[in-house]
């Protein structure tokens, strides 16, 4: 195994620690942070986040790709992007410094990543699709609730 | 890594695999491969869950209505606190557990042992909170009515609080449906079905004039629909079937069974996998204690069953959002 180096620079390099220990706890801080906002946002809910930022286009073609391209902006709530931006973000920096996945090879980060990454929003997509599709059919036909 | 293990790569040329180009050993690369495996299974859970909701989406129980307890803190409702918690207990049980690694890159034997302790602790801490939320979860809170569709109708009063069955039904003797075993163990104590069944329920709802129903629906606010006294004693009439407390595989007082089902089943799955992640730091804990990996010059043992534990709190920040928060 080659000798190699703990990065101890986060933020793209904007912020730089002095050893391995004082990085865990900077990175310790900043996903705290992370939750204390997510908690506070999750009690209070402002109504100015619970409607999405735009409504769909209607119209031809171009009207359908605008609401594919930008659909978390005008299918979601703006608040459940946050959170899962913020999600996102705190996986990140678990992955990266705590499993350390900064120190390791290319390679294996992409290998790592990408193959779940690329399933998961494969799945995820297709899912959610379909449950989107069975809730318009229950919605205009009358079946029984919990099958 | 100051370390290196000598056991595991062979030391061949190019061709008798001295090539390493991931510069992983074998371990550690496995480790890797087993926790992208576990992660998929995991969004295979949530996706499924997300699947659920979107069909529900109109009907899904508010996960601030339904995890409201704090422990000791009897009748406060404190939405989000009690998991806004448990996850602190991992980030920061995760925290000793990169530190422990650290200190075995060091090779301090007592440091790496110190935090090893701790994060067994921690890990021990989030074990039992989940165990009491499950607990609060199936014992329930205000009660509900079931009705012919597996709707679920629960109780409000004209401010709008939620108010629970037991303080308004009446009592009616030998009404009560008697439990046997052989229809499981859905409740284990007592010999009655619930605690007050349909009927009575019923008859203290028509005899409350300030008490409405709630329908699981949501209006276009995402608030529960309320209906007006008429529309709710019709609804009760019509519709009601039976009276549900607490949650279970089958029923949810909650709302939709679904909710209950995927709740057990992800927050159990991940329960399942930190408590195998403590069994295994208390096996590393004590390989520590002994000097297993100061004999073998290195610690990597610490560090492999280190990445299993961050993948524990990687895969919690996730149920947290999506159980929790969205």
């Amino acid at each position: 195994m080659g000798h190699h180096e703990h990065s101890l620079a986060i933020f793209r390099g904007r912020l730089k620690f002095k050893s391995i220990e004082q990085k865990i706890w900077g990175v310790f801080t900043f996903l705290s942070i992370i939750t204390i906002v997510e908690v506070i946002f999750g009690i209070i809910k402002p109504e100015s986040l619970m409607v999405p930022f735009m409504s769909a286009f209607e119209g031809g073609f171009m009207a359908t790709m605008a609401n594919i391209f930008l659909s978390p902006f005008i299918f979601m709530k703006p608040l459940n992007l946050i959170f899962i931006v913020l999600t996102i973000v705190k996986a990140y920096y678990i992955t990266w410094d705590f499993m350390h996945m900064r120190d390791e090879t290319k390679a294996l980060r992409r290998m790592v990543v990408w193959t779940a990454i690329f399933l998961i929003c494969y799945l995820v997509l297709i899912l959610l699709v379909e449950g989107d599709y069975i809730f318009e059919v229950y919605k205009s036909n009358y079946i029984k609730f919990d099958f | 890594m100051e370390t290196t293990v000598a056991t595991t790569a062979s030391k061949g040329g190019v061709w008798g695999g001295g090539n390493q180009p991931l510069r992983a050993s074998y371990g550690k690369m496995m480790m890797w491969f087993f926790i992208v495996s576990d992660a998929l299974t995991f969004s295979g859970f949530l996706a499924a869950y997300g699947f659920s909701r979107f069909k529900f989406v109109d009907a899904w129980p508010i996960a601030d209505e339904v995890f409201t307890h704090f422990p000791f803190l009897h009748g406060v409702p404190a939405p989000m606190f009690y998991v806004a918690f448990m996850t602190f207990i991992l980030i920061f049980s995760s925290v000793t557990m990169v530190l422990a690694v650290d200190a075995g890159h060091k090779m301090k034997q007592s440091k790496v042992a110190i935090y090893m302790f701790l994060t067994i602790i921690g890990g021990a801490i989030f074990v039992g909170s989940q165990a009491w939320e499950w607990a609060t979860f199936i014992k329930g809170d205000y009660g509900a009515v079931e009705t012919k569709g597996g709707k679920i109708l629960q109780f409000l009063d004209t401010e709008g609080d939620r108010v629970a069955i037991g303080s308004f039904a009446q009592s009616i003797p030998g009404s009560s449906v008697e439990h046997h075993a052989s229809n499981g163990v859905w409740f284990m104590s007592g010999n009655k079905q619930t605690s007050y069944n349909f009927e009575e329920v019923k008859a203290g709802f028509l005899a409350n004039e300030n008490l409405l129903i709630r329908t699981q629906y949501l209006d276009e606010k995402g608030h529960p629909t309320v209906l007006s006294r008429e529309a709710s004693i019709e609804k009760i009439k019509k519709d009601g079937k039976l009276v549900v407390e607490g949650a279970n595989l089958k029923r949810n007082e909650y709302g939709h069974p679904l909710f209950a089902d995927f709740f057990f089943f992800i927050t159990g799955f991940h329960g399942f996998h930190v408590f195998s992640g403590v069994l295994i730091n208390i096996i590393i804990f004590f390989n520590v204690v002994i000097g297993t990996y100061e004999r073998r010059k290195s610690y990597e043992m610490v560090e492999k069953v280190g990445l299993y534990w961050h993948f524990v709190d990687l895969v919690w920040v996730f149920v947290f959002t999506f159980f929790y928060l969205v």
